[in-house]
């Protein structure tokens, strides 16, 4: 094996690498990261894109290169150099790959870890209760003194630049109880007993989401926060993270779960702390002017699938042809 | 070639005709046409169906069909795709057809069986397409319950299971053959080391589906029984755990996947050298990595639900698990690499699909590390990225490979040429709509386009347009492999016995063979990839003038093996034919008295004649 002279290869891989920390910097193939554990995905992709960048023109160059030089030429019939192998090299292509998996494992764990995807508490107190409370806990961030002790009061101020790590959260969770079912979401306020077809969210603060589903599977997912989880029905899961940047998103179904799947989609309203309160009074508001007593022993599990769908169906373009027959299949199944 | 020969050959050939095909042969090279015959049909109405898909997605409404028909249309086109193109023509079709050729055989261990588990795929085929009048099922080829169980129509559905079952069955009949032949069937002198690599890939991936495909089968019966029977296995509302079904799902299906690209692999070490006129560089790493993805492939299913509900732990594992597959694959594409390098390309539509197969699955590759990093794939999964990074590895793999497996294959299956000019067209329009369709599909999921919907949002309209026009470009694509594979096979000129010059033995017989397989049992004259070592028109003459020689070329049966020595063939004891040709003078430069050092036919990694079995003597003195 002929290896081209050093000072090529030696602008080549400079070259590459360039290119590759230039295209891992510069792809803008992800939409605005509006959380906090988003950065860290972000920059998780970022690392992966430089170096698929690297390995992918390696082996394409290698066959551009070899299309142009080594082509068998008109009249020629040998064959080329009986080369069978060479160990040195094959452990340097087993070494390299290693080395890299090593590398983005390593890398995906810390992410993982700091976006409170270990739960290292798991083991003793509350945690452990909580863990087997939720047997398919998603993200199910540490739980330390001050989330134990601190009831969540909407209210309470936030610290600078504190984010869902379970290292770092210092601030009260802003729980929100997540329910699928075909083709909506429903967002149930626990501390505030306010119930809503969108999810607002106020920036800096913990929120953890509890998801479960009413019929089929279906998976929460705002590409902005970088996030997913499977609402899974019979069990419930949870997902935490911080909302950083002010904001609509939309809130897309991604596991299929029916014809309207494709419609099923709504939005995450990110809001500055005050705005988000006060978007929590005007609709306690709204819901006590309303029914008061509707309000206060609002579940969504325990309404049928008809009652919530309405007020969302006309914004989804959903007939009343169709709910009929959701309603009619929901009685079937239960 | 002699002409007598052709004459008695000729003779032979009329004696079979085409109506062979259609009837229950025992003759593995039929059923392997069979299989492939079969399987590109179903892959053209599995092709028709993804244009309708695409269609509906050039624009973000759903407007070209109903949202109901376009669940059906995308599962419909996953399942045939998988169980009833790729897997069927790569391990039925090419395994089949090569196996007991490139092993010496003269046929397949259990040759009824494997006509029974090839007549199993055309009626599970038929029902699958007949359920599109009852309603198909539309849950995706994942079929997950609960959805599966209350989602249209029940007779869909169990038409789906069903027909995934009789198909899963008829992949295990064909994998305990394959196993048992070439376990069993090798000529003598051939060691499992000395196999072609396409016998090692098909013995991983026969591993795999017996390991794997029953407990699709369990998941798959049980699941039929919610859904007609009403047990709750999976169904929540009764107690039941759908997650349960994702595991048993995922344990075959993950696997699945190696199974549609093992043999391509197998196929690609076999159409590289003999174009790159080299040895295949490392053919015992190549081997026994086929092994290790092979294991590796039964330990990693839980990365397809890293949304699920698994644990954190239980992600970690499958994460690094996921992972180190890189590492075998790896050394496969570097080492396939290393086999260009230096070679004297003949850059022929099988080379080219061959180059195009490395070239675009290693783009599936990448995405494939980036999918098995946990907190990346919780923002990708079920999004289009993983349309995008499936399609690479399945598409841009799998059907590559099998595309150049097919020009490479055609003219001993049919004794014709392929036209190279329209085997170029068809690469280029294949490369350029593949990319069109399937690249911005990345782009699409990352921004939050997910998988499996009619609608989106139009902001998306853009890319999907590209999308859709190329999937239009795949369309025609076929059209000039079409045309050529049946020109050819009717009018093409005729091909000779070894067009490629290649070293493994179905090269050694005539094309087509006849229905033996060879007219004298075959001896190893040389590894499987001694390019460059051996002369092979000279190996390929004097192996002529032995069949010549023999009179009992129409009983093959009765020949013992010693009345031609391999010695005969190679003209005298050492292999390498004194030339003083510049490849000769690498080749000196190559060697190195220490194996693990040498790159000459000295390596450690080539495939050399297994000491206990060779029939060489010389081979046999060796150590
Ligand atoms: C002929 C060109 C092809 C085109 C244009 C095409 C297009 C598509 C599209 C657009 C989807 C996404 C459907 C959706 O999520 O809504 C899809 C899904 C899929 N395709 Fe293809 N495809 C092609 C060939 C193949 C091949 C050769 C395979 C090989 C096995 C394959 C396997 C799959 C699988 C497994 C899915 C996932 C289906 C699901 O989500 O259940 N496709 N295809
Ligand atoms: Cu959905
Ligand atoms: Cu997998």
């Amino acid at each position: 094996m002929k290896i081209p002279s050093n000072i090529t290869t030696l602008i080549a891989g400079i070259v590459l690498t360039l290119v590759s920390l230039w295209v891992g910097k510069n792809h803008g193939l992800l939409p605005v990261a509006a959380s906090e554990e988003a950065a860290l995905v972000d920059g998780l992709f970022n690392t992966m894109m430089t170096i698929s960048t690297g390995l992918f023109f390696i082996v394409e160059g290698v066959l551009v290169y070899s299309i142009f030089r080594f082509r068998r030429r008109p009249g020629d019939n040998t064959d080329g150099p009986p080369t069978h192998g060479n160990v040195p090299l094959e452990i340097l292509w087993t070494a390299i790959p290693a080395v890299i998996i090593l590398i983005i494992g390593v890398y995906s764990f810390e992410v993982y870890n700091s976006m409170g995807g270990l739960d290292p508490m798991a083991a003793h107190g509350h945690s452990m209760q909580q863990a087997r409370k939720m047997p398919g806990s998603a993200i199910a961030a540490t739980l330390d003194e001050n989330t134990q002790q601190a009831a969540p009061t909407p209210t309470e101020q936030i610290a600078d630049g504190v984010g869902a790590s379970p290292d770092k959260s210092a601030n009260p969770n802003l729980e929100v109880n997540v329910t699928g079912l075909q083709f909506a979401w429903i967002f149930a306020y626990p501390d505030s007993g306010v119930t809503s077809g969108e999810l607002h969210v106020p920036t800096g603060r913990e929120v953890k989401l509890n998801i479960s589903a009413n019929d089929v599977i279906h998976a929460f997912w705002v590409p902005e926060f970088r996030l997913k989880q499977d609402a899974i029905p019979g069990r419930t899961t949870e997902l935490r993270f911080t909302p950083k940047t002010v904001g609509t998103y939309p809130v897309i179904c991604a596991e299929l779960c029916g014809s309207y799947h494709g419609g099923m989609k709504t939005q995450v309203i990110v809001q500055t702390p005050e705005e988000f309160d006060a978007w929590v009074q005007s609709q306690q508001e709204v819901a006590s002017a309303e029914n008061l007593d509707r309000a206060l022993a609002i579940n969504p599990q325990a309404m049928s699938t008809g009652e919530f769908l309405a007020p969302y169906a006309g914004e989804m373009g959903i007939t009343s042809d169709t709910l009929e027959q959701l309603h009619a299949s929901h009685h079937h199944q239960f | 070639m002699e002409p007598a020969d052709l004459a008695a050959r000729e003779h032979e050939e009329s004696g079979t005709n085409w109506r062979k095909f259609f009837g229950f042969s025992t003759d593995h090279k039929v059923i392997g046409i069979q299989y492939l015959v079969t399987s590109f049909f179903f892959y053209l109405i599995g092709g028709a169906l993804a244009s309708a898909v695409r269609t509906e997605l050039a624009t973000p409404d759903a407007d070209f069909v109903s949202p109901d028909l376009y669940n059906s249309l995308f599962t419909i086109h996953a399942t045939v795709m998988i169980f009833l193109w790729i897997v069927p023509a790569a391990t039925g079709g090419f395994g089949n057809y090569l196996i007991p050729l490139m092993i010496g055989a003269r046929d397949m261990a259990f040759p009824r069986l494997n006509a029974v588990a090839f007549w199993m795929i055309p009626p599970a085929g038929i029902l699958l397409m007949s359920s599109f009048f009852v309603g198909a099922a539309g849950s995706g080829w994942t079929s997950y319950p609960p959805l599966s169980i209350i989602n249209g129509s029940k007779a869909g559905e169990f038409i789906w299971i069903l027909s995934v079952l009789l198909l899963g069955t008829s992949s295990i009949l064909g994998a305990v053959n394959f196993f048992v032949t070439i376990l069993k069937m090798r000529i003598p002198g051939m060691g499992l080391n000395q196999m072609p690599l396409f016998c090692w890939a098909m013995l991983a991936a026969s591993a795999l589906i017996l390991i794997g495909t029953p407990v699709l089968a369990g998941a798959l019966i049980l699941l039929s029984f919610d859904l007609i029977a009403g047990t709750a296995f999976f169904n929540p509302t009764g107690g039941g755990d759908p997650v349960v079904y994702q595991h048993m799902f995922w344990f075959y299906s993950h696997p699945a996947v190696y199974i549609m690209i093992l043999p391509v692999f197998g196929m690609i070490s076999e159409i590289i050298p003999a174009h790159a006129r080299k040895p295949i560089f490392g053919y015992r790493a190549i081997a026994y990595s086929s092994l290790a993805i092979s294991f590796l492939g039964l330990i990693v299913w839980a990365h397809h639900m890293f949304t699920s509900g698994t644990p954190a732990w239980l992600r970690m594992f499958f994460m690094i698990a996921t992972m180190i597959i890189a590492v075998p694959t790896g050394i496969k594409v570097f080492s396939w690499l290393a086999t260009i390098w230096g070679g004297k390309l003949r850059l022929n539509s099988a080379m080219i699909f061959g180059m195009g197969f490395i070239s675009m699955f290693v783009v599936g590759g990448l995405s494939g590390i980036m999918v098995a990093s946990v907190p990346f794939d919780i923002h990708v999964h079920d999004t289009y990225f993983i349309v995008a990074h499936l399609h690479y590895v399945l598409f841009g793999g799998s059907v590559f490979g099998l595309y150049g497996a097919l020009y490479h294959w055609f003219p001993k299956m049919t004794g014709r040429m392929m036209n190279e000019t329209w085997g170029k067209v068809h690469f280029a329009l294949t490369f350029i709509g593949f990319n069109m369709c399937f690249l911005p599909m990345h782009k699409l999921g990352l921004e939050g386009m997910p998988r499996r919907v009619a609608m989106y949002d139009p902001k998306f309209t853009a890319l999907n347009v590209v999308c859709t026009v190329g999937s239009y470009i795949l369309a025609v694509s076929t059209i000039p492999f079409l045309v050529n594979a049946a020109w050819s096979w009717l009018r093409g000129p005729k091909a000779p016995d070894n067009p490629w010059q290649a070293l493994t033995l179905e090269w050694m017989t005539s094309s087509p063979p006849p229905v033996e397989n060879f007219y004298k049992d075959p001896v190893l004259a040389s590894g499987p990839y001694d390019y460059g070592m051996v002369n092979a028109l000279v190996i390929r003459q004097k192996m002529m003038k032995g069949k010549e020689a023999t009179t009992e070329r129409k009983t093959p049966s009765g020949i013992p093996l010693n009345q031609l020595k391999a010695s005969d063939l190679l003209g005298g004891s050492s292999s390498i034919v004194q030339s003083a040709s510049d490849a000769e003078v690498e080749a000196q430069t190559l060697q190195d008295e220490d194996p693990m050092l040498s790159g000459g036919p000295n390596s450690v990694l080539r495939a050399k004649p297994d000491p206990e079995e060779a029939v060489n003597p010389d081979d046999r003195q060796d150590s």
